[in-house]
């Protein structure tokens, strides 16, 4: 059983300043997964009639994206390829100081507490994250086009990307580049992505700079933070892909 | 009876689904951009709908209450997606998948419905990979498919043990591309809490915003459901934290029948609940048996040394381990059903042979394949098939590339490494076939509302197969809705926009103040979750993988006055007008309480065994589920007030196209 | 086409391709420097083609200027943006833990360097400016009167390094231009999206290249230093 000090981010909402509060808490178990450590300290400032943190979460277990801490200065906390919620407490020893931060970017601004609000992530999908195809079920058979096992795998691998924002959070230019060209990739290293390519690419870095998210300089951080390990190759593919795009017109 | 109909199209049953959609009416292109259509929930069900509609031209307004439509609980879906393609030339085909899934659901679904289901299948492949889907390939740059539980065939197509999101993904992408065109107006972050029933059709609803807390009012012509399972009333479950029965209840609560409540999926191969602190529970695929063989030590002596840490389960020898499932069920061994897998689980671990310290836990041992895997491996590339290094070496590679990130998964949670030592699991709630009762346009009772994927009840029948969730909820989004809907929604094409500022809107939004008001306000001390454990606690142990009258009526007693303390003494922090997550939560377990005592009164009430209801009293005599004629229905009940008063209706299940026998897997 | 430096990813690639140019001017510079180790007349033969060529001087020089002038401004326009991305900063970042220290602090060895090419520049470029285009002596001879009496600029470059002082601030400057280096070698070739088996193979090239090339530099200052 292990004794902490925590050191967590508190916001009331979007308009107040915020301020890192620490909470004392005794009798975890290592055995417990990070979340459920601040469901204990939840448990804990309900039964004092205190607000509970807010944090976001949902599946708890790595895939839905949804949670986002910054822990002890690493998004989802000290390990790697995890998300927070992957996280359990025998990553800590007793005695341990945490602290416990939402994503920092302009572009994702808080919401609540450690909640941050990744709308952004969403519309830069929305401006060309997709294939137009019609969902009538009338397209040509599935096996039709065979697709180089390569570059289906590829695809997958960027296609594992659950938006979780750590990309961002652990740049130090909050840069989304990593997020975006993950999307990119996949349907360009598809044929059926091929037709759009031109259009897709300049439209999703377009939205991308329009939110206010930073440049890319390559430090590398967002692929080692990155919970799915997508690579670093996916951001020079889509360099490729938009200086072609740009340089076609 | 007569309130059910559920229009099942006449004809061959081959030939029903197409008849039908050259039967029912259409909406003109002009006239659909008349129509406003809402869609509560966007996983693979309320996604594709909304996409598809939106692509139809229908205005849709679609909520979900997570940040962003793709984090819906569809996302964590592992193991694949069924389709009947015959890829793998194997004897696969429209019937046999049809087949299988009736069978897969111990005869307690509709017919029809299955049919079509299967029948639609093959577009749903064709569909997502058009949509970019990067479904596994082989080297010839063809799709790869897998064997799932219940089945004789290989037509699972998957993309590793991430089929769930990529397929999500690919809704989500179809969304974001009506989105962008102004087609899809998104409510992230949005909880819906009443249905609006005008004039006996319902025309919108009640949501909450979950930022601000504000009550909002929306109007449609039609309203629907892909709000998925309730799973979570067990508490722990696989389910995400959120996920929730409260849109499906709220429906229900205004006249929409809810079917088959206790029908629900307990998972065989998830990971043991480690201690009292635990949120969740973690799936480890379906697709892990199709390599991992289930044991427990045969003597009892073994079972303690291995508890007690005194002997490692890599130690046992093979002729003292019991290879359950294989010796019960030759045919199928390891990949029986999942009902029939968490039964023979439970069976061994009550009769004292759980390999973990709560006794609740069995092995999947992957060693086997390992050893396989390397040897086929080692021969391919021309090295010493008897050099063992070299074999496991090269046999944990290949179980690796198929299962690598379901086996990290495990490895951080549980903290062993399974490439090295079996992995220990034990079943968990994981899916509920019932749900709200829908017609064969998947339309509930009350005209104009729909529930789709999870939500409904109609496909699954007592027991689902692995795999076909995926394909139910992307075949009723994109292939079944987008058709019935227009049927019904031809009448309305000279409606105009409905009003929100009706009686009925003011009603249902006074009803969600209301409620609201007494939780927030309720002087208790116990905290949300204090009552949902306890809630979870009756389920699991009355209502889950074997119930008995005793118990039910034990949990019909003890659930009813838990929901009356729950209401005396749960204590909600924080105001309503802001992001308060308890507040959600107390709203959603609420509902949960009347749910469970409905449940265990669904399960009271069949009196016999089939799928995941398993009645301890009707078993035969080597353990199997006893099935029994006169259950051969669908219970659909109404609400009258109080999940006690609940009027039971019958849905009568006919089977002319499929024999009705004994479900034998062995 | 249009607007492509007003992209996140044109700004990066016109700063990519203007780093990759100056790589090569500096591959080109050490060579020419380097002769003064071992050959007197070649260096000042040398030297005076690059100061007297029309082709060099007219063209490539002011391509030059444009490119080190382009490329700090870029680098300073790109950091003000990214500063601007996170207004709020963390409590507690352990930025060490995923990345280098050099490619966090690229704008910090930049702008040592950027003040190293002042004095750089202050020591040859405004002389040589003055000789050749003030006073007007394109004859690069130590005494423009006597053809005899040689050129001027291996003596002028002995000169420079006697000052332990001076030698001492190319000696820094060029250990944080190796810094600049490490991460902008590899980090142009990312930004023009060439990241592939070919160039993941340059990686050895590019440590040498990095380490090497100032490390030239370092030692002609140092060489000439103690054998003045």
């Amino acid at each position: 059983m292990m004794n902490l000090t925590l050191k967590i981010w508190r916001q009331k909402d979007a308009n107040d300043k915020g301020k890192i509060v620490d909470y004392p808490i005794s009798n975890i178990s290592p055995d417990m997964s990070f979340l459920e450590m601040l469901d204990v300290l939840n448990q804990e400032l309900i039964e004092k009639g205190e607000q509970p943190v807010a944090f976001d979460h949902d599946c708890r277990e790595g895939i839905c994206g949804t949670c986002s801490l910054y822990i002890n200065g690493r998004a989802h906390g000290p390990e790697t390829k995890i998300t927070a919620c992957q996280l359990h407490m025998r990553s800590f020893k007793d005695g341990d100081t945490i602290y416990i931060e939402p994503w920092r970017a302009k572009a994702f601004p808080v919401i609540k507490d450690l909640i941050v609000d990744r709308t952004s992530f969403d519309r830069i999908q929305q401006a060309g994250g997709f294939i137009s195809v019609n969902t009538s079920g009338n397209t040509q058979d599935a096996n039709a086009i065979p697709i180089e096992k390569e570059n289906a795998d590829k695809a997958f691998d960027a296609a594992t990307c659950i938006g979780c924002g750590a990309c961002v959070a652990s740049c130090k230019n909050s840069s989304a580049m990593l997020f975006v060209s993950a999307k990119v990739s996949q349907f360009a290293l598809l044929p059926q992505g091929q037709v759009e390519a031109t259009d897709r690419v300049l439209n999703m870095v377009k939205q991308m700079d329009d939110e206010g998210f930073g440049n890319c300089t390559n430090t590398g951080a967002c692929e080692v933070e990155c919970p799915k390990g997508i690579s670093l190759e996916n951001i020079a593919r889509m360099n490729r892909e938009y200086l072609a795009a740009s340089f076609k017109g | 009876m007569s309130k059910l109909d559920s229009k099942i199209p006449e004809g061959p049953l081959a030939d029903k689904w197409t008849k039908h959609k050259n039967d029912i009416n259409l909406v003109n292109p002009a006239n659909k951009r008349l129509i406003d259509v809402i869609i509560v929930g966007t996983g693979l069900a309320g996604g594709s709908a909304a996409a598809t509609l939106a692509e139809l031209g229908y205005n849709v307004k679609a909520f979900c209450f997570q940040d962003s439509p793709r984090r819906a609980h569809s996302i964590a879906a592992q193991g694949g997606i069924n389709a009947a393609k015959n890829y793998q030339g194997d004897g696969d085909s429209t019937y046999r998948l049809f087949y299988d899934t009736v069978k897969g659901g111990d005869y307690r679904s509709r017919e029809a419905n299955v049919y079509r289901l299967a029948e639609v299948s093959t577009n749903i492949i064709d569909q997502c990979v058009a949509q970019g889907v990067p479904f596994a390939r082989e080297y010839g740059g063809l799709l790869d498919n897998r064997s799932f539980g219940g089945v004789l065939v290989s037509r699972t197509f998957y993309a590793k043990g991430q089929t769930g999101q990529q397929l999500l993904l690919g809704a989500y992408a179809a969304m974001n591309r009506q989105i962008g065109r102004g087609k899809i107006k998104m409510y992230t972050r949005h909880e819906m809490l009443d249905v609006v029933i005008v004039d006996g059709k319902a025309r919108g609803i009640i949501a909450r915003n979950l930022v601000t807390g504000e009550i909002e009012r929306h109007s449609a012509h039609a309203v629907v459901l892909g709000t998925g399972g309730y799973g979570n009333a067990f508490y722990l479950s696989t389910y995400a934290m959120g996920s929730n029965v409260t849109a499906a209840w709220k429906a229900h609560k205004r006249g929409a029948f809810f079917a088959n409540p206790c029908y629900t999926q307990i998972h065989p191969t998830c990971i043991p609940v480690s201690g009292d602190h635990q949120s969740k529970l973690t799936l480890m695929s379906e697709s892990l048996r199709n390599d991992g063989r289930i044991w427990v030590p045969k003597h009892k002596k073994d079972v303690e040394a291995i508890r007690n840490g005194s002997l490692k389960p890599t130690d046992l020898a093979e002729e003292d381990r019991d290879y359950y499932l294989e010796r019960r069920y030759p045919a199928f061994g390891n990949l029986v059903p999942r009902d029939v897998a968490s039964r023979a689980a439970k069976e061994r671990c009550d009769a004292g042979y759980g390999v973990n310290q709560t006794g609740e836990a069995v092995y999947l041992d992957f060693a086997s394949a390992i050893e396989r895997y390397g040897k086929e491996q080692a021969f391919v590339k021309g090295l010493n098939v008897e050099d063992k290094a070299v074999v496991t070496k090269l046999g944990k590679e290949v179980v690796e590339n198929k299962y690598g990130n379901l086996f990290q998964m495990y490895e951080k949670i549980v903290d062993q490494n399974p490439y090295e030592t079996p992995m220990m699991i034990y079943p968990a709630v994981h899916y509920t076939m019932g749900g709200l009762w829908v017609d064969y346009n998947l339309m509930t009772n009350v005209p104009g509302l729909y529930a789709i994927g999870e939500a409904n009840f109609s496909d699954h029948g007592a027991n689902r197969l692995g795999a076909s969730a995926l394909m139910q909820g992307l075949a009723d989004g994109y292939f079944v809705l987008p058709y019935t809907i227009g049927d019904y929604l031809a009448d309305d094409i000279r409606t105009g926009p409905i009003p929100t500022d009706s009686k009925e809107f003011d009603d249902a939004e006074e009803k969600v103040k209301g409620d609201i008001d007494k939780l927030i306000n309720n002087e208790g001390t116990k905290s949300v979750d204090h009552f949902h454990k306890r809630l979870g606690k009756i389920m699991w142990n009355k209502c889950g993988m074997a119930r008995n009258e005793k118990d039910l009526k034990e949990a019909i007693k003890e659930i009813a006055e838990l929901r009356e303390e729950f209401y005396k003494d749960v204590f909600v922090p924080g105001t309503e007008n802001e992001y308060n997550e308890e507040l959600a939560k107390a709203g959603r377990v609420a509902d949960f309480l009347e749910l469970g005592e409905l449940f265990a009164k669904d399960a009271l009430e069949r009196e016999e065994s089939a799928g995941g209801h398993f009645r301890d009293e009707y078993q035969t005599e080597t353990g199997e589920a006893m099935r029994r004629k006169e259950f051969q229905y669908v219970s659909a009940w109404e609400y009258k007030g109080q999940p006690s008063e609940a009027v039971h209706h019958k849905e009568t299940l006919e089977y002319e196209n499929i024999e009705v026998k004994e479900r034998s897997y062995k | 086409m249009s607007g492509i430096l007003n992209s996140s990813i044109g700004r990066k690639f016109a700063m990519a391709l203007s780093a990759l140019f100056l790589m090569i001017f500096l591959v080109m510079h050490v060579s020419i420097n380097f002769t003064s180790v071992f050959s007197e007349e070649l260096f000042n033969e040398m030297s005076h083609f690059m100061g007297t060529n029309p082709l060099v001087q007219g063209l490539m020089q002011p391509i030059l200027i444009i490119g080190v002038i382009f490329h700090f401004v870029m680098g300073f326009i790109l950091e003000a943006k990214n500063k601007s991305s996170r207004s709020i900063k963390y409590a507690s970042n352990s930025a060490s833990d995923n990345s280098t220290w050099v490619s966090r602090n690229m704008l910090l060895t930049g702008v040592v360097v950027l003040a190293f090419l002042g004095l750089h520049m202050y020591d040859f470029w405004v002389h040589e400016m003055t000789v050749k285009y003030v006073e007007g002596d394109m004859s690069g001879l130590i005494d423009p009167n006597n053809a005899e009496s040689g050129f001027r600029y291996y003596e002028e470059l002995r000169e420079k390094f006697v000052s332990p002082v001076r030698v001492g601030i190319y000696v820094v400057a060029f250990v944080l231009l190796a810094l600049h280096l490490l991460h902008g070698f590899n980090s142009a070739f990312q930004s023009i999206g060439a990241n592939n088996k070919y160039v993941k193979s340059l990686n050895g090239f590019s440590k040498v290249y990095s380490i090497g090339i100032p490390a030239l530099f370092i030692f002609i200052a140092v060489y000439h230093h103690f054998t003045h």
